[in-house]
This record gives structure tokens, sequence and C-alpha cells, in this order.
């Protein structure tokens, strides 16, 4: 089959990775709360139960720690479970099995087992999501060693990172972003790979580094964009891994350009920022031309109102005046008003949307 | 005693068609997009709040989940102060931080509901184990879902509940599904409450669409309870209506047979004793004026709220720590 590229949206970027990894390896198997069911998980599962059938495809209990167990016994066991959460908040009663067994098999065991088991979260945000589904959990994840931890940002590295997850020999929780979902990119037909553990350079600057974390990627390019309207010149980098992090290529940029600025989509207080922070200053702190930034939430938890979320989640316009304010450019408020002031409400990934998710 | 019995259908046939039209109004304006929160119905099962809340007293604690609002109706919670909170406003009973997935009425007794699956049963338990050892004169109640019954701090609840013989009554509203997944997919071919049982824990059932047999139910399970009796488990057959989360219908997805949601909605709880209410003149004109009187109820409310104020960023560090 000749390789053919086109554009598809990143949940029907995931559906083909799932399709193609149960495709390639008969040890694939697929787990969640309504998987199979009409919606399929935002469309990421759609018509896999109806290809591959029951034996491969399933629904499963509310019963998340259980159930995470079950598929690490089965992943220790010959099998290559794939287990999915329509949002990471429910992962929360799945961390005695994650933390405790999945991140320390093999190792405990002197590596005489591994837990090929991959588990996809969702972080949910919009539409009044509130407390406790809208958190943005990777930096717990990822203060774990043994688990490998990823969120990708394009719909090229969903499919292809999702397909290396599932052949990797580790447990990897790989991370989504809901208002992800629905963006459009090239995506090969054919399955392919993409590295765990590599960072990249999506925009080559010269005035700044920022490191961005899942949507905050998005927001970046576009503040980068309008910033160079207006003589600044950023250097924006899509982190992919959070857990190995990737700091070889971060250092590497902040070496060139004197400044870092770390954009996250969680909270500020002990966060992934605050590592990539750290990273930097252990190991460059001579680059720095000034202290490192970070955006990130604010330390409280995601409330439901619209009135109260509209300064919660930094999007390009905060970022920009952040950058401008940290650099400190002389860039009237106006300009980047004009150009970034969002023309949907806050609150919708897409102006086609109208709830609720 | 027969009019004792004819107040009693009133007053439950009353709670159910707050709830009912209440929902429907939520249903009515939520395209709108100004409620810009999930919002999980409770159409077509109110018996389960108006039976069980009627057994209760204002004292008494009762626990909810994501679909609280008929919990919190029949608790006697706010109207105004949930629709309130639906719109996102600061005279919302979270003060918008919440949504409808969040409600809570302290003065009702109405201690709490959160959307995480399962998470509101420990609580119960914990408020009925407190209420023991202050020497409090208050039965606990906690609602949830056939789905919810699957996960594992159930269990874990069940048990310390039943060890310590702790005022606290279990209602499951089995109606076969969770979200679209049918029960048969999750559970074995087994009844629910007969789980329970082997925990040790009473268990009774009830008609779920039939508010006076949950009542009745309910009310002996309560009764026990104040006498320092076990925990009771009382499973409640029913069905939602609607979309699990969302104002509309959702047959086309076409993942629940045809006949069995006309079977449930011709069993509708509402009508049940409507039907009985109309072969009396009372009754009858009892129902014509609660029809009004909801109404007006109703529009007033949803002005109200409407003309709630916008809750402040700033206030919102303020709640994190006591
Ligand atoms: C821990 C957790 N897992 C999954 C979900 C997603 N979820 C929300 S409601 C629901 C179904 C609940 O079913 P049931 O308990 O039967 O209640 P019903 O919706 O039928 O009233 C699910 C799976 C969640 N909110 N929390
Ligand atoms: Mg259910």
């Amino acid at each position: 089959m000749p390789e053919t590229i086109r554009k598809i949206t990143q949940a029907e970027a995931i559906r083909e990775a799932l399709e193609q990894a149960m495709t390639e390896d008969e040890r694939v198997i697929l787990i969640g709360e309504g998987v199979p069911d009409p919606k399929g998980v935002f469309g990421t599962t759609s018509g896999l139960q109806e290809r591959f059938g029951m034996a491969r495809v399933f629904d499963m209990p509310l019963a998340e720690n259980g159930m995470t167990g079950i598929c690490i016994g089965a992943a220790i066991s010959g099998m290559r479970p794939v287990m999915v959460h329509q949002r990471i908040d429910f992962a929360l009663l799945c961390m005695d099995q994650l933390v405790n067994n999945a991140a320390k098999w093999h190792y405990m065991f002197a590596g005489q087992a591994s837990v090929p088991l991959v588990v996809r979260v969702i972080v949910g945000r919009g539409w009044g999501q509130g407390p406790q589904h809208a958190q943005s959990l990777q930096a717990m994840f990822a203060h774990v060693p043994g688990l490998k931890v990823v969120m990708p940002s394009s719909g090229y590295d969903a499919k292809g990172m999702l397909l290396a997850a599932i052949r990797d020999d580790n447990p990897v929780i790989f991370i989504e972003h809901r208002w992800l979902h629905g963006i459009i990119d090239e995506v090969p037909t054919m399955p392919y790979t993409v590295q765990l553990d590599k960072a990249a350079i999506r925009r080559h600057g010269k005035d700044a580094t920022i490191a961005a974390f899942s949507f905050m990627v998005v927001e970046a390019l576009l503040a980068a964009k309008a910033l160079a309207d207006l003589g600044i010149d950023l250097e924006v980098i899509d982190a992919r891994a959070v857990r190995p992090l990737d700091m070889t290529t971060i250092i590497e940029s902040v070496t060139r350009t004197g400044t870092l600025i770390v954009a996250d989509t969680s909270w500020k207080t002990g966060g992934i920022a605050g590592e990539v922070v750290a990273g930097v200053t252990e190991t460059a702190f001579n680059s720095l031309r000034r202290p490192p930034l970070r955006v990130a939430l604010p330390d409280i938890p995601a409330p439901t109102s619209p009135h109260l979320t509209k300064d919660y989640y930094p999007d390009a316009l905060h970022l920009a005046r952040a950058i401008v304010n940290h650099l400190g450019a002389t860039i009237p408020d106006a300009e980047l008003v004009s150009r970034l002031s969002r023309s949907t409400p806050h609150d919708i990934p897409q102006r086609e949307f109208c709830g609720p998710f | 005693m027969k009019h004792l019995l004819i107040s009693r259908i009133e007053s439950l046939y009353h709670t159910m068609l707050r709830i009912r039209r209440v929902e429907e109004a939520i249903a009515g304006h939520y395209p709108m997009q100004e409620m810009r929160c999930p919002v999980h119905l409770s159409i077509g099962q109110e018996a389960v709040a108006a039976g069980v809340c009627a057994a209760l007293r204002q004292q008494d604690g009762v626990f909810s989940n994501h679909r609280a609002h008929a919990h919190y109706l029949a608790k006697g919670g706010s109207l105004t102060a949930m629709l309130a909170e639906i719109y996102g406003k600061a005279e919302g009973c979270c003060k918008g931080i919440g949504g409808s997935m969040h409600m809570i009425d302290l003065a009702a007794g109405f201690l709490g509901a959160v959307p995480i699956v399962g998470a509101t049963v420990p609580l119960a338990v914990g408020a009925a184990w407190a209420a023991k050892l202050r020497g409090e004169d208050k039965v606990i109640t906690v609602f949830f879902g056939d789905g919810t019954f699957e996960e594992g701090a159930v269990y874990e609840s069940i048990n310390f509940a039943v060890l310590h013989r702790l005022p606290v009554l279990f209602v499951c509203e089995n109606n076969l599904y969770a979200c679209y997944t049918r029960l048969s997919t999750r559970q074995p071919d087994r009844p629910i409450h007969t789980v329970a049982t082997a925990c040790g824990c009473k268990a009774v059932t009830a008609d779920g669409n039939d508010a006076l047999a949950v009542f009745d139910a309910a009310s002996s399970a309560v009764a026990d309870l104040r006498a320092g009796g076990y925990p009771v488990f009382l499973e409640c057959s029913t069905y939602r209506w609607r979309e699990h989360c969302g104002p509309n219908m959702d047959d086309d997805l076409d993942y629940r047979p045809k006949t069995e949601v006309a079977a449930w909605k011709a069993a509708c709880p509402v009508s049940r004793l409507a039907k009985i209410l109309g072969t009396l003149d009372e009754g009858q004109n009892f129902m014509a004026h609660a029809e009004r009187e909801i109404s007006a109820e109703i529009n007033t409310a949803f002005a109200g709220a409407l003309a709630g104020g916008i809750p402040q960023q700033t206030d919102l560090p303020g709640y994190l720590y006591a």
C-alpha cells in the first residue's frame, strides 16, 4: 500500500493507532468504561469491537482500581492491555495499582517480569467540568519512577506515540487532552512510531524558549505567531514526554535563547513546569539571561461557572502578555488583544460545540 | 386512615411533579447555552427520591452523586440556589464553583453530591458513624446507581457499616444502565441486593417507580435504624428517560431496546399516583392546584437564578482552606 498522508482529527488518529496495534499484535486488548458504546470514548474507540470482536475489546465494570490490577495481572501474563479512562480524574482510583504494582513490578523482582500496559487518560476542560472532571495530573504520575508518562499535542504524535507506547514493555500513562481531540493534523495512513522520550522543536526562534505541554503547545504557537509580528522571536518546544523529560532538547535551546518559559496545563506548585525549571537551572544556569518563568494554573481546583473559569486557564493572550512582561518588551496591550482575543467563548474548544461534554 | 393515605399520596405526588417540572424546565432552557455545565436529569426516577426522603426528617442527612437534582429537591434543598448554581451564579449552592454535579444544602440536611462515582458512599457511612459516636438521633442516606455498586469502596463501606451497626440507609437506584452500558455487560446475573445480604447487611427491594412502595420500604428501614438496628440496603428498580448526560432524548443511539424504553415510560411514577388521585374529586383539585403552584414557583426560581450575581474569581482562593 503506498504511503499516504491525509488530514484527520486527533481522535481519529488515536483510533487508527489502536486499530493498527491490534492488527499487528494479537496480544493487544482494549478495555475501558464505554469503549464499545455508541460514543466510543469521544470517537477514539468507535468500531473497534465490531472489527476485533468481544474477546479483545471490552467494556468494564465501574471498578477502576481492581480493573487496573486485573490489567496488570494480564500484562505480566502475556497480554498487552490498553486501558482507557474518559477523565484522568477517574484514574486516581487506580493509583495504588499503578504506583505500587505497575511501576515497580519489573524493578522489585529484578527484571524477571514486565508490565506492558498502556493507560490512556483524558484531561477534561471547559463547559463546567469543574473540580473533579478537569484536573491535569501529569506531575503526580511523573513523580513515580517506573512509569513512563507522555502528553502528545499533535495528531501525528498521538498516533505514533500511542503505537510506541503499546509496543513498549513498560507501563505508559498516555495523557490526552479533550481540546486536542478535535484538532486536525496530517497523519500518515501506515503504522509508525514516535519516541516516548523526545521533545520536538515546533518553531525556531532566538529571543526565548517556551517549553510547552499538551494543549499549551497550541496556545504557545498562537502566541509565538502574534509576537513574531511584533518583533519577538520565540522558540516553541513541544515537550511531548513528561517522564522521562527530554531536558537535552530544552537545555540546548535555552543555551541559544538565554530565556526559559514553561507553559503547563496544570497547577503551578509541585508541577512539571517546576521540574523543567530545576533541570535547566541545575545544568545551564549560566546560559540564563533572566529568571525562568512558569505559566501554569493558579493553585486552586478548576471552578465550574464560566464566570470563574474566564482567567483560570492561561490562553495565548495570557501567555503573550506574560512573555512581553517577562522580556520587558514595550508592546502596547492593544496589539496583543487585537491579535489574540478568542472569537469563541473561552469555555469551549470549537465554535460548533454546544455542550455538554 | 384513608385520609392519611390520601394526604401521603398527595404529598408524594407533589414532590415528584415538582422534580419532573423542574427537570423539564432545565431541559427546556439548556439549549440557550447559559447553563454551561453537564446536567444529569432524573426524569423517570422521581419516585425513589420522593419516597425515601418522605421517610426522613430534616435533621437526617443525605448524600448523592452526579444525578442529584431529585434527591436534593426531595430533601428540601433550595430550588433557586440549585438553579443559580447550574447557571454559574454567585447565589448558587456552591457559589458557582460546583455546577449541577455538586449540590449541597446543609440547612436541609443535604450533605453533598459529587460526580466521582462511589465517592459519597463511604462519606455517608462516616457521617453515620459520627452521628452514632456523638449520640445524635440521625439517619444518613446515600443514593447511588447500579453502576456505582461495582466500585470497591461500596463493599468496604457496607462492611464497616454492618460491623459497627451504623444508622445508614444505602439506596441503590438500579436503572439498568451506567451511561450507555447495560447492567448485564458489567455484572453477573444476580440481584444487586443479594450481594449486600451476603455482606451481612439487611437488604430489601421496592418498585422504584412506585413512590408509595419506596416510602413504605424506606419508612420501615428508617424506623429500624432509629431503633438502633443494622444498616439497610434498599434496591429500587427504575429507569432514566433521557440521555445519560444532557437535556435530550437519546433513543436514536439504539443502546436500549425500544420496547424496554416504552414499557418503563408506561410505568411513569408521576402518572401512577395521578391515576389514583384522578379517581377522587379532591385529588383532581389537588393536582390542578399543584400544577399551577409548581409552575409559578419554577418561573420565580428561574427568574431569581438568572438575575443572580456574577461570582468573583478573586474569592476562590479563600475557599481552599478552612
Ligand atoms: C470513578 C468514576 N468513574 C467513572 C465516571 C464516569 N461516570 C459518570 S456517571 C457514570 C455512570 C454511573 O452509573 P450509575 O451508578 O448506574 O448511575 P446512573 O448514571 O445510571 O444514575 C460513569 C461511568 C465517574 N464519574 N467516576
Ligand atoms: Mg445506572
